[in-house]
């Protein structure tokens, strides 16, 4: 586990002690996590383990019941303004305007973010994503991929050092979220950008991220390198993992032969 | 932040027009790209008038005291219009980012509250003017009443009704953000409730003495008495519209801070994240 003691300066995203409570449901439990600037994190959990609430905290959306939350080096939500235009995120819970064009959408949100020079960083954006043939053509009229493309342009148009990402591959064809995922690490790289992201899809955390945080019913069951959580497991594969820490089996059965295990 | 590119934060300090800039952007796109939207704006006000405006010509050649009083019912068609476009105008521009689920991308952005409040005020006034500009001109061709010679009386009017119309927006919005799409039909009926107690079609002396007090609370009251006085006696009741841009001002006051309890509380329910019903 990541030792909260060792966090340093260079956090993109600090949490501490986070809480959230909706009535009786503590969806998010005392999570406390450190991520690294430039590095690529991934949240993992079933469905209500609290990762899209950890993001909505995180992004400023959500008000936390308690704990405390540092993006960029400023507290969230009190200086939001400070960092919104810094960072950016994609959600399959959210889409842009339909009737628009791509290009119009792209457009909106540079001006929202005061890109400048917003023509030629969406024409690079559309060579990028491969977004050129459809650039005119209404939102609502794009499959299920071009969609998330364009999603990803959007989250990309401000340059971000900072990019939010919850499930990006849902609904793709593995083609396609292996382009997305190229795309990302391309990203990653060339901007030294720190990417946390939501995932269901264990290849892609394997594939994507340095570090894999996993939630269960809103706390923290494991955090630490894919590799070093899948040698701890005693797993090949982090779905693997997943469903022991889903179905409560334990680290510690894990000595045992993966078989006996089960 | 050693690794972190640094930025000009200059455009991300207080108020940036360029951002409301954005969201009026984002309107005209989607205006100029549906013209079912650009016909709904224009048609309502045009029919409500075509059907009064017949009514006060019917009226106006049969007697003498309603002759002068039926001359109202054309202005408190055009008045009442502004105030409920207005409100529509507001909340029709809010609901578009619900509908088309945008509204995450929105609240995430750099895109402040006043700042997405100022820019659904000014789309509320582009879309009245589409709806209200041929209206008028209707008014004056088939009518014969001409509400811009009413001169600074009409601004007085306009400025009191869109303050009252921004303000129940205001309110509609934030209670669409805090308890969802399922408090949409807010947006169409709320102002209707103003209808019989602001007095738009009669004198407030008609209603009954405890109505009269609560008619006397609302802003648009004013308005309406103002511009009967204006038609039927040719007197312009200054003190009349400065009573109720004062009450404006507290109506208008207290729309922002329910809009701003209404989205902390939006924030704190996690209602922002999957806006929905």
């Amino acid at each position: 586990m990541h030792d909260m003691s060792a966090l340093t300066a260079q956090s993109a995203i600090r949490v501490e002690h986070l809480v959230k409570v909706y009535r009786a449901t503590r969806a998010v439990d005392d999570i406390s996590f450190d991520i690294a600037a430039g590095s690529v994190t991934a949240l993992l959990g079933g469905n209500g383990a609290g990762k899209t609430t950890t993001i909505g905290m995180i992004m400023g959306l959500t008000e936390p019941t308690s704990g405390r939350i540092s993006v960029l080096g400023h507290p969230m939500p009190q200086e939001r303004d400070e960092v919104l235009w810094r960072m950016n995120f994609e959600s399959p819970y959210v889409d842009m305007p339909m009737r628009l064009t791509v290009r119009q959408n792209l457009t909106v949100f540079g001006k929202l973010y005061d890109v400048k020079n917003l023509g030629a960083q969406i024409e690079r954006l559309a060579d990028e994503l491969a977004l050129k043939e459809f650039l005119d053509r209404p939102s609502g009229q794009l499959s299920a991929g071009q969609k998330t493309r364009v999603s990803l342009a959007k989250a990309l148009i401000n340059d971000p050092d900072l990019l939010l990402l919850d499930e990006p591959t849902a609904s793709l064809d593995p083609d396609a979220a292996d382009w997305i995922r190229k795309h990302l690490e391309t990203y990653r790289r060339s901007r030294n950008a720190t990417i946390l992201l939501a995932s269901h899809n264990m290849l892609e955390v394997e594939r994507l991220c340095d570090r894999v945080i996993i939630l269960k019913r809103g706390r923290i069951a494991d955090d630490d390198t894919p590799s070093g959580i899948l040698a701890r497991y005693n797993r090949a594969t982090l779905e693997e993992v997943f469903l022991d820490v889903a179905r409560g089996r334990t680290q510690e059965a894990q000595g045992e032969a993966p078989g006996e295990a089960r | 932040m050693t690794t972190l590119r640094a930025f000009d934060e200059r455009s991300h300090r207080g108020i940036a027009w360029h951002r409301i800039a954005a969201m009026l952007l984002r309107h005209k796109y989607l205006l100029t790209s549906s013209w079912p939207r650009l016909l709904e704006l224009i048609y309502w006000p045009m029919l409500t008038l075509i059907s009064w405006g017949f009514m006060q010509t019917y009226v106006n050649s049969n007697a003498s005291f309603f002759a002068r009083a039926g001359a109202t019912f054309v202005g408190a068609i055009i008045l009442w219009d502004i105030l409920m476009r207005g409100q529509l105008g507001y909340s029709i521009s809010f609901l578009e980012e619900m509908w088309s689920r945008n509204l995450g991308n929105l609240m995430m952005s750099p895109l402040k509250p006043i700042e997405f409040v100022i820019s659904l005020m000014l789309m509320s006034l582009i879309r009245l003017a589409i709806g209200v500009v041929p209206m008028t001109l209707m008014a004056i061709a088939f009518f014969d009443f001409n509400p811009l010679s009413l001169g600074f009386a009409m601004v007085a009017f306009f400025c009191n009704l869109i303050f009252t119309s921004w303000a129940v927006g205001l309110l509609v919005s934030g209670l669409v953000l805090r308890n969802g799409m399922g408090a949409e039909s807010l947006a169409w009926t709320l102002i209707f409730i103003l209808l019989p107690l602001v007095c738009v079609y009669y004198p407030v002396a008609v209603l009954p003495h405890y109505l009269q007090w609560v008619a006397w609370m609302l802003p648009p009251t004013y308005v309406f008495e103002g511009m009967r006085a204006l038609m039927i006696t040719k007197v312009f009741r200054v003190d009349l519209m400065l009573e109720a841009l004062a009450i404006n001002a507290v109506v208008f006051g207290a729309a922002v801070v329910a809009f701003l309890a209404l989205l902390r509380s939006a924030r704190v329910h996690g209602k922002l994240i999957a806006s929905g019903e």
